[in-house]
């Protein structure tokens, strides 16, 4: 079981539901924060720091004494990061999406790769959770090949808790790609709403199944309610917007350390993800692999 | 010789767009018989990414050997001095108030960026 906990919003607690439910869960539980902009997961788990793995990405590096400018790789790029003008190739290795094609396309076979840091991957044990989180290198806008790699650290055995990062780019499709469900975490406010549906198109263009937490329950309005009612979205948990919360948060506590009944609310959430996920598979597995790809 | 201007319209008298990637067209007007054509850089407009390289390569198709316009980046910056064009940085308002400065020597060669890129 592969779950993202994904939001269009920033801040609407996908971390504090990620780490909270990963803590609930009586087994051993894989977390990975794939919010590798700013991961935060790390903060709410005391633990040993396990181990740090750097992650590269392959850009071009041209032998110019075989280049003959003929500018194939500058014509193959579509992201403008090698180009000739009938001399060597310029190289804008930021621009690089380590793809390999500009070396694939040399005719002369004068560009070779070359590792380019693009960030770390983090490891820490604590308790039931085996966090993995990804940490971009401050000036590095590339944020999928490292989310990529993050993934990779994926488990078979055990339930793994994805924490996206906000928004609806390239960095969370990256993430949801080839999850089992989602977990849309939003707030009831006309901006938690905005951004909810941004999020609900992009997991339904993916052809996941997908539920929705509202957090800080009692602000704004009901029409995130009425949204998710029309639209036959299910609400599978609802947090109040609670000072104590909001207090336990700002210390760095779990909710289900401050409020041991929280544990088992989480575990139910769990369980209605297990079934939703089920039914799915059941429905249709192949329709929806092939329509994720 | 070809002069590459960064325009948002098509003719002498349109404004001189300060923007090198984004600008929408350019006017590149010959010294030599005093035509000019427009040339358009639509695509770039909607780039994410990398609007200045895409410029650079679409200048440098048109056989222009000088660039004015009213900032460059400083990816736009190595690619055009790869592609050994030389550029000229003015607040002319108008292309034909840049090309009379350039005429009469008035403008100078910019030897950096001028700008920071957009990210990054």
């Amino acid at each position: 079981m592969i779950l993202a906990v994904a939001s269009g919003k920033g801040g609407t607690g996908k971390t504090t539901v990620s780490v909270n439910l990963a803590r609930s869960l009586d087994v051993e539980t894989q977390l990975l924060d794939c919010d590798v902009e700013e991961p935060n997961g790390y903060l709410f788990l005391d633990g040993e720091a396990g181990g740090s793995q750097e992650v590269t990405i392959p850009v071009p590096l041209v032998d110019a004494a075989l280049c003959d400018g003929c500018n194939a790789c500058g014509k193959f790029c579509e992201y403008n990061a090698i180009v000739s003008f009938g001399k060597i190739p310029v190289l804008f290795p930021e621009m690089c999406h380590g793809c390999g094609g500009c070396m694939k396309v040399c005719p002369r076979r004068a560009i070779q790769e070359t590792d380019k840091r693009i960030g770390v991957i983090e490891t820490m044990r604590s308790g039931n959770i085996t966090l993995d989180y990804g940490l971009l290198d401050v000036g590095v806008a590339m944020a999928p090949p490292l989310i990529r790699a993050v993934k990779k650290r994926i488990r078979n055995n055990t339930p793994v808790i994805l924490d996206a990062p906000p928004g609806t780019s390239c960095p969370v499709i990256a993430a949801l790609r080839d999850v089992d469900f989602v977990l849309l975490v939003t707030e009831p406010t006309p901006f938690g709403l905005h951004d909810l549906r941004l999020a609900v198109d992009v997991t339904r263009e993916m052809a996941i199944p997908f539920g929705v937490v509202i957090n800080r329950l009692g602000i704004g309005d009901e029409r995130t309610h009425d949204f998710c009612r029309k639209e036959n979205i299910p609400i599978l948990m609802e947090i109040p917007d609670d000072r104590g919360i909001a207090e336990a948060y700002s210390r760095g506590e779990l909710i289900v350390d401050a409020y041991p009944e929280y544990r088992n609310l989480f575990q139910q959430l769990f369980g209605r993800i297990l079934r939703l996920a089920q039914q799915n598979v059941t429905d249709d597995t192949s329709e929806r692999r092939s329509n994720a790809r | 010789m070809k002069i590459a201007f960064t325009t948002s319209g098509n003719g002498l008298d349109a404004p001189l767009d300060s923007r090198f990637g984004r600008a929408p067209n350019f006017l590149v007007y010959d010294l030599n018989n005093e035509t000019f054509e427009i040339v358009d850089n639509q695509q770039n407009l909607n780039a994410a990414q990398g609007a200045g390289i895409q410029s650079a390569q679409a200048v440098a198709r048109t056989g222009a050997s000088a660039v004015v316009t009213g900032h460059c980046g400083p990816k736009a910056f190595r690619a055009l001095t790869a592609a050994g064009i030389t550029i000229y940085t003015t607040e002319a308002a108008t292309v034909a108030a840049a090309l009379a400065d350039y005429q009469a020597g008035a403008l100078v060669e910019t030897a950096a960026a001028d700008v920071e890129g957009h990210w990054a």
